[in-house]
């Protein structure tokens, strides 16, 4: 349990205290694992198997200490990953990601899907938001009851998806006419700024990855 | 340096009948070569055809030749065309590239790809811009500007890759007035300057000023070609589904009135 929570610490509280979302990040954090841990935690404390130490009876079934240890210890690990995800997501914008990445010799077009992928959900949500509009003013109920708001889905979401697929084509040929394909480097406008501060914080990162591992393996990190 | 499409017939794959038939265009330097016709005439196919997209992009099957400066255009690979002839859609949406945050990017974002050293990126980029005065949009993200706007800085990101042939399919098509006579004041310089430009639209007043000639397609053929002024002023025109500029229509509905048409020339030639 130790391990995961002194993980959670180094590379995840501490640098998102430095950066000034550590609200933002455990909220969202919380929030993205809130269902896993809820079922994590009822599974482990009432039905661990090695559980012995009783804490609770409610009829047949028993909540377990061992059971709870255990939960613990996989919620940490649960939090260490999306803590890790969220950090990434809240201090780094897509476009500098995708740019830096293409300056040390990673293709544009995997960049590309990296970037358009996010880029995409705000237009989605656009012509979401759009089609809705349509839809309404064409009689469709967005906002009676729940059965009627889910019916009103289908025809929403339908002409969102359909009409994205549409666009593939048109998209295609936009990007080959304006020499995407093209084989080599592109020439970038900028490149990311890059402190030393931030050059030193990735290479302990990746110093720390194999003593971690190593320190795993050996059993001294348990 | 010259776009040609010599007997030129092109079917979308599945389709039972071709969407162009017997097509001979030939777009010199500095030429601003209009193009109308109703809907589904094979006006957006010829666009796609005459910038080398068809068939190798969209599929279905070519026949006949189109040529780039006497070359065959099948020879050459679609990102070495990039640079030559460049294509604009009437939805500015899918000609964004979706990844860039700034106008400035999104403009320059053809000359990035083509790896042009950064200083001309810059002074392209700029200089595009400027044309289409829309200078102010530079620093804004292109996924919030309105449909106007963002065809205009489609139509930027093509000046800036500064191909020698243009193919425009509507490019006015969300333009308010002001808009479309900037576009059309861009096409004019642009031509000046030598690039060749096919030019579809519906607003057959911008083709009457800018054009040279004008090609009107019903069902995948060529039914008239010409001068412009001759061709925008044709009777037949209306029967194509195209409406005439306003100023023939003006002539015409004068001379139906049994003005005299000199004193309507002096009028058409201070304006």
């Amino acid at each position: 349990m130790l391990g995961p929570a002194i993980l959670v610490l180094i590379a995840v509280v501490i640098p998102a205290l430095v950066a000034g979302v550590l609200s933002r990040l455990l909220r969202t954090s919380l929030l993205l694992t809130l269902p896993i841990a809820v079922s994590v935690l009822l599974v482990n404390v009432f039905f661990f198997p090695g559980g012995r130490t009783e804490l609770l009876r409610i009829g047949p079934i028993v909540a377990t200490a061992e059971g709870l240890g255990f939960a613990i210890e996989i919620l940490a690990r649960i939090l260490a990953i999306s803590g890790a995800i969220t950090l990434f997501y809240l201090v780094t914008r897509p476009a500098e990601l995708v740019l830096d990445l293409e300056r040390r010799g990673v293709s544009p077009q995997l960049g590309f899907v990296a970037n358009a992928s996010v880029q995409t959900v705000p237009a989605m949500v656009e012509r979401a938001g759009a089609i809705t509009a349509a839809q309404r003013a064409r009689g469709l109920d967005t906002e009676g009851s729940v059965w009627r708001r889910a019916r009103g889905i289908v025809p929403i979401v339908g002409p969102v998806i359909l009409g994205s697929i549409a666009e593939v084509e048109e998209r295609t040929m936009a990007l080959e006419a304006r020499g995407f394909t093209r084989p080599g480097r592109r020439t970038l406008l900028w490149a990311p700024d890059d402190s030393g501060l931030q050059r030193l914080a990735r290479w302990f990162l990746l110093l720390a990855l194999p003593v971690l591992a190593a320190a795993r393996a050996t059993g001294w990190l348990s | 340096m010259t776009l040609t499409l010599e007997k030129v017939s092109y079917r979308y794959a599945g389709a039972a009948t071709p969407s162009l038939r017997d097509i001979d265009i030939a777009l010199r330097d500095g030429e601003v070569l209009g193009l109308v016709g109703a809907s589904e005439s094979g006006k957006t196919t010829l666009c796609l055809v005459a910038s080398g997209l068809a068939p190798r992009t969209v599929g279905g099957r070519l026949t006949g030749r189109v040529l780039l400066d006497g070359k065959d255009i099948e020879a050459a690979r679609i990102h070495e065309l990039a640079g030559r002839i460049g294509i604009a859609f009437q939805n500015p949406a899918t000609q964004r590239s979706g990844v860039t945050e700034t106008v400035f990017e999104e403009v320059a974002f053809g000359p990035m790809n083509l790896g042009q050293p950064l200083d001309e990126i810059l002074e392209r980029t700029s200089s595009a811009l400027r044309a289409l005065r829309i200078e102010e949009l530079a620093p804004r993200d292109p996924g919030q500007l309105s449909g106007g706007q963002q065809q205009l800085v489609a139509i930027a990101g093509l000046l800036a890759m500064a191909p020698s042939h243009l193919v425009l399919d509507e490019p006015t098509a969300q333009l308010d007035p002001a808009g479309t006579t900037l576009v059309g004041d861009a096409i004019a310089q642009l031509a000046l300057d030598g690039t060749s430009i096919l030019l579809v639209e519906h607003k057959t007043d911008l083709l009457a000023r800018v054009c040279s000639r004008v090609i009107a397609l019903e069902a995948g053929r060529v039914a008239m070609e010409g001068a412009a002024p001759d061709v925008l002023s044709d009777p037949r025109l209306g029967q194509l589904g195209v409406a005439e500029p306003a100023l023939v229509r003006l002539r015409r509905m004068a001379e139906g009135a049994g003005l005299d048409p000199a004193r309507l020339e002096r009028a058409e030639a201070s304006v």
